[in-house]
């Protein structure tokens, strides 16, 4: 019932990972050199760069729609860009993504209407988009459950004979719960094909990670489950995009699940609501900075010709033109029909809830007659 | 020759969840089984009959289950259909919501109502709520199957009647058969069904034997009428749908009282109809249940009756319920679990004497 993994894939699972984050190039810029993971081609990284100016942009933007009272709150992922980005370009078409709070860089990646990804923080719905859409499950606020969603998704790709992986982010916090473990242990043992991958960002809410886990990384997490797993630094994205498309092709060929650690860090406190000067110092958001995902890729492309000045103002462009498709969608009042809090509870509407719909209904009809 | 989801899927052609009573009916005639052969023929004819349907869990494939409710299913379904999985509830549901947001349709099994705690969170803020979260793009046909309750001498953390943390969660359906007849058609109905069902199978009544008819009989969510009655209401369900039955006969025999006993079958959502129609008729009822009282499913219905029926009481709704204990050791369970005796002390204490 399970596909035979060869006897390297098993010997892959079993080995520790790299003692330091692989990377493609290095925090100035610089290609590595490493042998270890490919390069992806010219044309993929330009489209990694521009998504991650974009989503910067569309990042600062949400966080400034918080101020405004716009969003009630907004959890931003500004400095794992090159996570939110790499992963969500190397998925395949038919593949899932399975997101967090978060992640919404990476779903409006997917190319989820921001309108409709942003409906969540708004507090106009639970989940704004149809996830059928661009294959991407509701953004999953109780760490580590969406885990175990992306392996039973595997599971049932592998049981339907389908071409489809699941690929599930998780955050260096949520590696405590028990749902990533038996997540890890479902995925070996059936060897399903679902790529895990770890932002680790330093930090959950404010705990860092030293108090989270004695292990020497994340990445180890893996290895006790017999599934292949892999440290890389999280803020070049070209590692990311190339490491995670490897592994959903591993894992689609029925080679097994991959999990991967991602070092990177959330420069931004957890919420627009969190003081994160409780918790670290600004000397250590400033050493973050200067390892920035974007800039890195940025100096890489233009040291090789292939951005210049114009086409940044170009990109930059784009990406304000979308930031202000964000505010305008984003200005008008919210308006929900209050009736459509008892259409989705069942399938078929309970004769109990029909009566309590007629009973909310009554009384919105009945709020002005009220002295 | 065992039928591979993939052909199985193809001769399907759809992914549309069957509705309900459409082609549920029992593949082959069958005599007197018990509740574990009527669930387990049960399960047979839905993995037979919908190529999405997998039964998973802890110890369901080999060796058929603890119960024995799986038995030999893995060997005619083959192993992608009917299979082990590791030792980990919130896995069990985890994965079973991921399948079903792909395209299947799990019933799984929590081996014992205790053990099924781990999955909780899984159960609460998912498996209830993603129809709710995604305004009904994704929904998710999963049962998710417990033996539940005492009354089989079971030790510690094996006997739990925990239907109320269940009933308290918005977007499931939880339901409980009293019989082997239901037992069959209610699970058939429940694998079905779109939403997500907690079947709730009472282990005391595992063992019980009847036939099971080839008409389904009531829908999912409805409650039956087991024994017409004119004087008192007994509103049972699980385990205690037999006890009231044995209840309502001694009443008859001794006391004279004509007793109607109400089967609930469906917990969550509440046939409010056939059991308000019930104590309208007789005046008086008694919610017998083995959970502990407090803040237990008899507390909503008789809050629930007194609203609707009011008028037609001529006495306070009792409830025949489990101490406020932890579920007590197997030598002494016989005290906690209600009986026939204290179903009849309660309904004689329903104010007769001020009957006019």
């Amino acid at each position: 019932m399970t596909p035979p993994s060869s006897i390297q894939d098993r010997v892959d699972a079993a080995l520790p990972p790299s003692a330091d984050p692989l990377a493609l190039i290095d925090p100035d810029g610089h290609p590595t050199g490493t042998a270890v993971l490919d390069m992806p081609p010219d044309q993929v990284l330009r489209a990694l760069h521009r998504q991650m100016v974009i989503g910067r942009r569309l990042d600062t933007q949400a966080t400034a729609l918080t101020r405004q009272g716009r969003l009630a709150v907004y959890p931003s992922s500004r400095g794992q860009e090159a996570c939110q980005v790499g992963a969500v370009l190397a998925l395949r078409e038919q593949d899932w993504l399975f997101p967090t709070y978060r992640d919404t860089v990476a779903v409006l990646t997917r190319s989820v209407a921001p309108a409709e990804a942003l409906s969540l923080l708004r507090g106009e719905w639970h989940c704004g988009y149809d996830p059928n859409v661009c294959r991407v499950a509701p953004q999953c606020t109780p760490l580590a459950t969406n885990a175990l969603h992306a392996v039973g998704f595997a599971r049932a790709a592998q049981l339907k004979h389908q071409d489809q992986a699941a690929l599930v982010l998780v955050g260096d916090g949520a590696t405590s719960e028990g749902d990533t473990h038996e997540a890890l242990n479902f995925a070996g043992v059936w060897q399903a094909p679902v790529v895990f991958l770890i932002q680790n960002n330093g930090y959950a809410i404010s705990v860092p990670l030293a108090k989270q886990t004695a292990a020497p990384a994340l990445a180890y997490r893996g290895v006790g489950y017999g599934v292949r797993s892999m440290l890389i630094d999280g803020n070049d994205a070209a590692a990311v995009f190339a490491t995670v498309r490897a592994a959903l092709g591993r894992a689609a060929a029925g080679r097994g699940p991959t999990l991967i650690e991602a070092v990177t860090y959330r420069v931004e406190a957890h919420t627009n609501a969190d003081d994160a000067a409780r918790y670290r110092s600004a000397a250590e958001v400033e050493g973050w900075l200067a390892r920035d995902p974007l800039r890195r890729l940025e100096t890489y492309l233009c040291d090789r010709g292939l951005l210049n000045a114009a086409a940044l103002a170009q990109i930059s462009a784009a990406a304000e033109q979308q930031a202000a498709q964000v505010r305008e969608a984003m200005s008008g009042e919210v308006d929900q029909d209050p009736a459509e809090l008892f259409a989705h509870v069942y399938a078929q509407p309970t004769p109990a809830l029909a009566a309590q719909r007629e009973f909310l209904l009554a009384e919105i009809a009945g709020e002005g007659d009220r002295p | 020759m065992i039928r591979t989801l993939e052909q199985g899927l193809a001769e399907a052609g759809s992914e549309q969840i069957f509705s309900e009573r459409t082609g549920l009916v029992p593949l082959a005639t069958r005599p007197a089984l018990t509740m574990v052969a009527a669930l387990n023929a049960a399960l047979a004819d839905a993995l037979d009959t919908d190529p999405r349907v997998l039964v998973f869990g802890e110890d369901v494939g080999t060796l058929g289950g603890v119960f024995r409710v799986t038995d030999g299913l893995a060997a005619r379904f083959g192993e992608e259909r009917v299979f082990d999985t590791p030792l980990a509830e919130a896995g069990i549901i985890g994965t079973a919501i991921g399948m079903a947001m792909n395209g299947l349709v799990p019933v799984v099994e929590m081996q014992f109502d205790a053990f099924a705690y781990p999955a909780f969170e899984q159960v609460t803020s998912h498996l209830a709520k993603l129809r709710n979260r995604t305004r009904g793009r994704l929904g998710l046909p999963i049962v998710v199957r417990i033996p539940y309750g005492g009354g089989i001498g079971g030790v510690e953390h094996h006997s739990d009647a925990s239907e109320a943390y269940y009933v308290h969660t918005p977007g499931l359906r939880v339901v409980t058969p009293g019989g082997p007849a239901d037992a069959y058609h209610l699970l058939r109905q429940s694998i079905a069904c779109a939403d997500p069902v907690i079947f709730l199978e009472p282990k005391l009544r595992y063992w019980s034997k009847e036939p099971i008819p080839a008409d389904p009989g009531p829908a999912i969510d409805r409650a039956v009428v087991r024994r017409a009655g004119r004087d008192v209401t007994l509103i049972a369900y699980g385990a205690m749908v037999g006890t009231a039955m044995q209840a309502a006969e001694a009443a008859a025999a001794d006391e004279g009282w004509d007793v109607e006993v109400v089967d609930l079958r469906s917990l969550s959502p509440f046939d409010d109809a056939t059991v308000a129609g019930s104590v309208r008729r007789t005046g008086r009822a008694v919610v017998v249940h083995e959970a502990a009282g407090f803040g237990g499913y008899g507390a909503e219905v008789a809050a629930r009756l007194t609203e609707q029926c009011f008028h037609y009481l001529e006495a306070p709704i009792l409830r025949v319920t489990g101490f406020d204990i932890p579920y007590p050791p197997p030598v002494l369970e016989r005290h906690h679990l209600p009986g026939v005796d204290r179903i009849l002390d309660a309904i004689a204490r329903l104010q007769w004497d001020d009957r006019a």
